[in-house]
Order: structure tokens, then sequence, then C-alpha cells
């Protein structure tokens, strides 16, 4: 190529590229708010990340504070109690990952029923709980559990057992959380699940009739595998919202549930605002941040094998 | 009627032996789950309007005992409460006006391929929903800016979700025709004329899903509200709840200092009974409003759920 055409083609491209920014100015102009706002407010804080790897003064500033490499790092994961605040995290998440199926079963139950009213009714009633707050929800579980006036231990007394004191015991601390999250959006999480089982063909149902198939056997082999990729989609999106809920633990967390309440999150909260060591906790919380990542790798690892469908 | 029944009969005749029974799991089943998302909520009004202290001593199960609004006397009387309702409803109402004005121009632009750099910003976003700062640089941010203890920084908070941006998106790549903007276009309107005259009023469904999400996050959020706000007189709602109906701050002060209600807290027997009567009427209060407007925005929910179900 002849210096020449190089500079005719670079020309070009400088042209052209004027033409598209020419182009795409209003749309920059529309997009310009929230970028500002996501690179204030979400990048910002990632720029004060750094502090994970400083020994962080306030009177010398984020920039100024001294390195200290992984120092924090290290001192959290020789943290007595770093193994069980792992294995607290990765619990609930767990078990909150493993009820994913009641969803589905109920979902494939309501299919079930032909009388519009019996099901529209249905819906509405166990979509109802998702409308509640957070701490609506935590209190109610609290107030229901309680040893003296709750419901639960009136029941419990009813049939002759003894009143438990559950908000109190660590080993059912990871049960209330996950059962209360399933009290609130059963319901709710069937809906994706009931518009893709609307969508399977009746003829093919029919048929299935005429040949013989027992109803048990319609969802098994018609309907199940016609909501498969939903349920695949789903799976993927679930790893993106491991680490939520944190706030949830704070809510139900007391003093004599910690040993199973007390998750990375809490106690990044509790180091950081609660006892002012900013950069212990942000190298607490980063480890958390990766150790999410790596949760959503695995998560959408697994779906790619379940499906050719990938979240990225 | 005695034709519609043998019909019924019929009907349950011609089904198997297996159908039966598994018609009858069915069947079972789902009145069981939609009893238990019924019986806490039924239970929180029978027990707010009981004797405080039928409900204390577990005698109300079912049917309420006593008819009492004590508890809401005292509800109403806690000057907290509505001054923290009141906060509620400014941050949702101005908060959710901002997140719009951020979020739909942003989405829109991202749902044009002619925007040059597209994939590249739309890389910026995604990224903040998978990494971020963390608790303590976030906080750390917002203390530079001194924001800490303003009503601002409520508004601020979650001022885009990169996920909504991304449902908005889906939802204009799949509802707005290119072919419609080319038109335009031809006819010498400019990109902004464009948005705001053709694109705006066909996207009535998706504002109103956006509304519904954002309002719902401004309502439900306390944690944000923890974090920042220490001003009593700035707090949202969610915030007194948790102190009245997880931390067990005595909600009754106001109404003793207020004389009115001081016969039914006279001892500390019946202050115990009443607290317990109170959270329930709080509960129901601070829902109330939820839980009336659902029945008119759950389509609106569903129809959210399935825009951003779809992969875009």
């Amino acid at each position: 190529m002849s210096p020449v055409n190089n500079s005719t083609t670079a020309a070009n491209k400088t042209k052209h590229l004027y033409k598209q920014l020419k182009k795409s100015w209003p749309f920059y102009v529309m997009l310009l708010p929230a970028l500002i706002y996501i690179i204030i407010f979400a990048y910002g804080p990632m720029y004060g990340v750094q502090i994970a790897f400083k020994d962080y003064r306030a009177s010398k500033g984020i920039w100024g504070s001294e390195w200290v490499g992984f120092k924090h790092f290290i001192r959290f994961f020789q943290y007595p109690k770093f193994w069980t605040l792992l294995w607290n995290t990765l619990r609930i998440n767990l078990i909150s990952l493993a009820t994913f199926p009641c969803a589905i079963i109920f979902a494939l139950f309501l299919n079930e029923v032909s009388q519009v009213k019996l099901k529209k009714t249905i819906q509405m009633i166990t979509y109802m709980p998702h409308f509640l707050t957070e701490v609506v929800v935590c209190s109610l579980v609290i107030l229901f559990l309680d040893r003296t006036f709750g419901p639960v231990n009136n029941l419990i007394a009813f049939f002759g057992g003894e009143r438990q004191n559950f908000m109190g015991m660590p080993e059912a601390f990871s049960l209330i959380y996950v059962l209360s999250g399933l009290w609130q959006n059963l319901g709710w999480s069937t809906i994706l699940y009931i518009s893709a089982l609307s969508s399977i063909s009746s003829e093919e149902i029919e048929a299935a009739k005429i040949d013989g198939a027992s109803r048990l056997q319609i969802m098994r082999y018609i309907n199940i595998p016609g909501i498969m990729p939903t349920i695949i989609t789903f799976i993927m999106r679930m790893g993106s919202l491991l680490g939520v809920g944190f706030s949830k633990v704070l809510l139900l967390q007391n003093d004599l549930n910690l040993d199973a309440s007390s998750v990375i999150s809490t106690y990044t909260y509790e180091i950081g605002l609660l006892g002012g060591q900013f950069s212990y906790s942000s190298a607490i919380g980063l480890f958390n941040n990766l150790v999410n990542i790596a949760l959503l790798l695995i998560t959408n690892k697994i779906a790619q094998k379940l499906s050719d469908t990938s979240l990225f | 009627m005695n034709n519609k029944k043998t019909k019924k009969k019929i009907a349950w005749l011609r089904y198997s032996w297996g159908d039966r029974i598994f018609l009858a799991v069915v069947y079972t089943s789902l009145i069981l789950i939609t009893l238990v998302c019924l019986y806490p909520l039924y239970f929180t009004v029978i027990a707010s309007f009981s004797d405080a202290f039928d409900v204390y001593s577990g005698k109300v199960n079912l049917l309420p005992s006593g008819f009492s609004i004590d508890s809401y006397k005292l509800v109403f009387q806690n000057k907290s409460i509505w001054v923290d309702y009141g906060n509620t409803l400014l941050y949702t109402v101005v908060g959710t006006v901002f997140n719009l004005i951020l979020t739909i121009p942003a989405a829109y632009a991202l749902s044009r391929k002619c925007m040059y750099g597209r994939n590249f910003l739309m890389t910026v976003f995604l990224i903040t929903m998978y990494f971020g700062g963390g608790m303590i640089p976030t906080y750390m941010l917002f203390d530079s800016m001194n924001l800490l203890n303003t009503r601002g920084i409520l508004i601020l908070c979650g001022g885009v979700s990169v996920y909504n941006v991304i449902v908005t998106r889906t939802f204009f790549q799949n509802n707005i025709p290119d072919s419609l903007m080319e038109a335009a276009k031809i006819d010498g309107a400019s990109e902004f004329l464009i948005f705001g005259r053709i694109v705006i009023p066909l996207s009535a469904p998706i504002i109103a899903v956006m509304t519904l999400y954002y309002a719902v996050a401004h309502w439900n959020s306390y944690f944000d509200a923890m974090i920042y706000i220490n001003d009593v007189d700035l707090q949202p709602l969610q915030l007194v709840l948790r102190r009245i109906l997880i931390l067990n701050e005595r909600a009754y002060t106001d109404a003793l200092e207020g004389g009115a209600s001081a016969e039914l807290l006279a001892n500390a027997a019946n202050r115990a009974h009443m607290a317990v009567t109170m959270k329930y009427a709080l509960v129901f209060i601070s829902s109330a409003p939820m839980l009336i407007l659902y029945p008119f925005i759950q389509k609106h929910f569903v129809k959210g759920i399935m825009v951003g179900s779809v992969k875009g």
C-alpha cells in the first residue's frame, strides 16, 4: 500500500466516523443523564474500592492513603469465623436456589385446574404476599413464630407439643429465611411458567388424550418439556439474583441466631458502618462481590450444559 | 341445576382411577397453598381488631375475639408514623419521576441500532449489574458529596436500574417498528421530535410498568435510609416500621404523653399486650394501600414480567 492511499483511507475513516457521530448525537443527548448517573454513582464507588488495598485515613484521602496490598484480605481469611460466614452465605443462597422447582410444580398444578374462576381466585390470593414489603414480611415472620402468642406455636401447643422460640434457634434460621421467601413469592414466580404453559398447543394434548395418556403422563411428556426453555432462562437469571436479600437477613437476625444468620454482607455492614473500619470492610465487600460473580459464572455454566442458551 | 350436576358427574366418571388420584392431589395441594398464603393476612386483620389480652394469650386463631379498635387508636396517635408516611410518599413520587426521566430516554437510545458505539455503551451499563464498589465506597462517595442525611440521597439512590433499562430497551426493540421512524425522518422530523411525538405515545404500557417497578422499589426500601439517614424527620415509613415491628421500640410514647389513651397503657402487662395488637394494626395500615391498589395494578406487573423475560 502506498502512503498516499493510506492517508486517503484514514481521511475516509475520519469522515465516516464524523458522519456516524453526527447521526448519533441526538441519542447521546438522550443517554447522557443516565450515563452521567452511572459513571458517578456506579463507577465512582469502584474508584473508592482501592481502599481495600490501602490503610485508609480520612486525613490523607482515598488517593493519599498508604498501599498495604492484600493485608485486609489476609486478615479476613484468618478471621476465626471466616468459614462460618462463607458457609452461612452459601447455604442461604443454595437453599433458596433449591426451592425453584416449587414454583414450577405449582404452575403445573394450576394448569390442571379447568374452572376459570377457581384458577383466577387461587392466583389472586397467592400473588398477594408479593405486594407486602420486606420489613412487613419479616415482622409477620417474627410475630407468627413468637413463643407466647404466635399462631404457629399456638398450633404446636394445640397438638400437645412444646412451644419453641424459633427465632432464637440458629438451626432454624435458613429454613425460616427460605420458607418466608417462598411464602412471599411462590405465587408470583409462577407467572412466567403459566404463560409458557398456555402457549403449548392444545392439539398435541388432545392427541395424547385420544391415545389414552393419563394426566400425569401429559404433564410429564408434554407440559414439562414445553416449558423447559423458560425454566432454563429462569435458572440462569437466578444466578444474578444471588447475593440479593442481605437486607432481609439483617431484619431476621437477632443475638440468638447469629451463628447461622451472620453472612458476609452483614459482617461488612457491622465492621464498616457500625465499626468504622473502612478499608477492612471494603476488602470484605470486594471479596463478597467476587464470590457472587463466581457463583453467577457457575450457574451460567450449568445452564449452558443444560441447553444451548446462555446469559453471555 | 340437576342436569348440570349429572354432567359434572359424567365428566368425573370419564377419568381413570389414576387421573382421579392425580386430580385429588392437585386440588388438595392447591387449596392448601392458597390457605397458607391467605391465613397470615387474615390473621393480621382479625388480631388487629381483637382484644389485646386474648391475642396475647393465644386465644385468637381462627376468629376474632372481643372487638376493639384500641390498637388503631394508638397507631393513629403516633406522630412519627404519619410524618414518615408522608416522607415515603414524597420519596416515592419524586424518586420515581427522576427514575423515569433517566431510564426511558436512555433505554430508547440504547435500542436504536444506528447509534454509534451502542454495544460499548451497553457494556458500560451491564458491568454495573455484576460489579459494584460495595457498601463502604458508596457511603464514602455520598459522604464526600455532602449528601448524607438529606432528602436528596433517597431520591438519588437507585436512580437507574440497569435491569429496568434492559426491559425497556427490549420493549422498544420489539414494539416500535423501524419503518415508522424512517417515515418520520423522511418527513423531516428530528430524532427528538420522533422520540417525543411518536415513541412516547406508543410506550404507555412500558411507562406504566416502569412507574410501578420504581415506585414499589422506593416504597419498599428501608436499607438505604437506614445507612444514610439519621434524622428522624427525614426517615421513610419502612424505617419506623422496622424500629417498632422488628426492634420492638415502644410505639406508644406519643400516646402516653398525649394522655388520650393513657388508661389503655395503665400498667406494664397491658402495655405488653397492646404492643402486640398494635403491631398487627400497623402491619395492616402500612400494607393496606398496596393491597387495595394491587388488583388494579397486577395486570401491569404481569405484563412487565413478560416483557422482561424476552431476551434482548
